[in-house]
């Protein structure tokens, strides 16, 4: 089998084990269908830009749980966001995480919410891990065919 | 199902060209052979550049901006300035907004075109992450053409070329429409039970009569949208 065949093998894999794992959700499919020899890198695009505001967003929420008086409202502000977002790009388990810190937020349970952005960096980090792995085999697939 | 176009608005596509009837003494504007221009107003980057990748792979032109004031202030609504036209000189032939955002929200970004005697004839398509009965139906009141639970899909994205090409909607089919059972709730909302409506639908009042047969009654009328059918045609 040729490096190509090899590759391309690998990507179809690793994506199907990312939506078998519930990394990613039908969403992401979308998106890779709107990824074509005019927006060749949009889902890379796309990904990249979720990674930056994730990062924000993460920060946002460990700040506004720091303060003296916790604001849930403002908590809940930026998990809102983050769901928005990561179901954009189909991040399945990100997005489920955030239903339940939304959740938390409304209950006002400080040491849940706390709880549950450990658990969501954590699962954010995962997922970004992942991704970056799969648009490497991309990379390297492109590579390949020059 | 048959539905009668009476005129194509703004323009003509392949598809339904064919379809689209004059009814006589009813001004038809001239098809063009520009694409359609839509506004996209959402406050997320990652949903911004979904959304405009979503509209030109369907053959959309799009002005994606991030928020109700910029989109007031692109269309020449905005309260600071008094002319009541003279944009960019761009015609937009559909604004399709986020709900939620910070500031000003989508819904009242419609109210505000609605209220507009230039930009009322704009249809509006409102997307929300969260599927709320009363929220939709708000929104429809208020003369939303449509309510797209996020994420948005290309089907969605699809099904809006529909609303440049039909002008007038029978009233009863409209509201057969915009109530659908809704599908799979992904997120943890209350579960939607199926109601049943009365309010009539928002047509603008400019909107010429549809002097044709009306299609047989409704289905009853069920749970609020998520992702409409507009036409039989797809």
């Amino acid at each position: 089998m040729d490096v190509m065949t090899q590759l391309q093998r690998q990507w179809r894999e690793h994506t199907a084990y990312l939506r078998k794992e519930g990394y990613l959700d039908d969403q992401f499919e979308q998106l890779q269908k709107l990824q074509d020899e005019n927006s060749p890198d949009f889902v890379a695009e796309v990904v990249s830009i979720f990674f930056d505001d994730s990062e924000k967003l993460l920060n946002n929420m460990a700040g506004a749980l720091e303060q003296k008086v916790v604001d849930f409202k403002q908590v809940d502000a930026h998990v809102h966001q983050f769901k928005g977002s990561s179901a954009s790009i189909g991040a399945m388990r990100v997005k489920n995480l955030c239903i339940e810190f939304r959740n938390h937020c409304e209950a006002q349970s400080l040491e849940e919410c706390v709880r549950c952005l450990r658990k969501l960096r954590y699962e954010y980090s995962l997922l970004k891990n992942q991704l970056e792995y799969l648009f490497k085999l991309e990379q390297q697939i492109r590579a390949a065919v020059v | 199902m048959e539905r009668n176009v009476v005129v194509s608005r703004r323009r003509k596509t392949e598809t339904t060209a064919a379809t689209a009837a004059k009814i006589e003494g009813f001004d038809v504007l001239p098809a063009d052979s520009e694409e359609a221009h839509v506004l996209a107003v959402d406050d997320s980057l990652v949903d911004r550049k979904v959304i405009e990748r979503l509209l030109k792979i369907s053959s959309f032109k799009v002005t994606a901006v991030d928020s109700g004031r910029r989109a007031l202030q692109f269309l020449g609504l905005d309260e600071e300035k008094t002319s009541s036209v003279g944009f960019d000189g761009l015609k937009v032939d559909l604004i399709i907004t986020d709900y939620c955002m910070p500031g000003m929200t989508g819904y009242e970004l419609l109210k505000k075109i609605k209220e507009s005697s230039n930009f009322r004839e704009i249809p509006v398509v409102i997307m929300s992450s969260e599927n709320i009965l009363t929220r939709i139906d708000r929104c429809l009141e208020e003369g939303a053409e449509d309510f797209i639970v996020k994420p948005v899909k290309l089907a969605d994205v699809k099904r809006l070329k529909d609303y440049m090409m039909r002008e007038v909607r029978i009233e009863s089919e409209s509201n057969m429409n915009k109530r659908k059972s809704c599908c799979d709730l992904t997120e943890s909302e209350p579960s939607i039970s199926s109601s049943s409506s009365s309010s009539s639908s928002s047509e603008s009042p400019s909107r010429a009569p549809v002097s044709s047969s009306a299609p047989s009654s409704p289905s009853p009328l069920d749970s609020p949208v998520r992702r409409l059918k507009m036409t039989p045609t797809e």
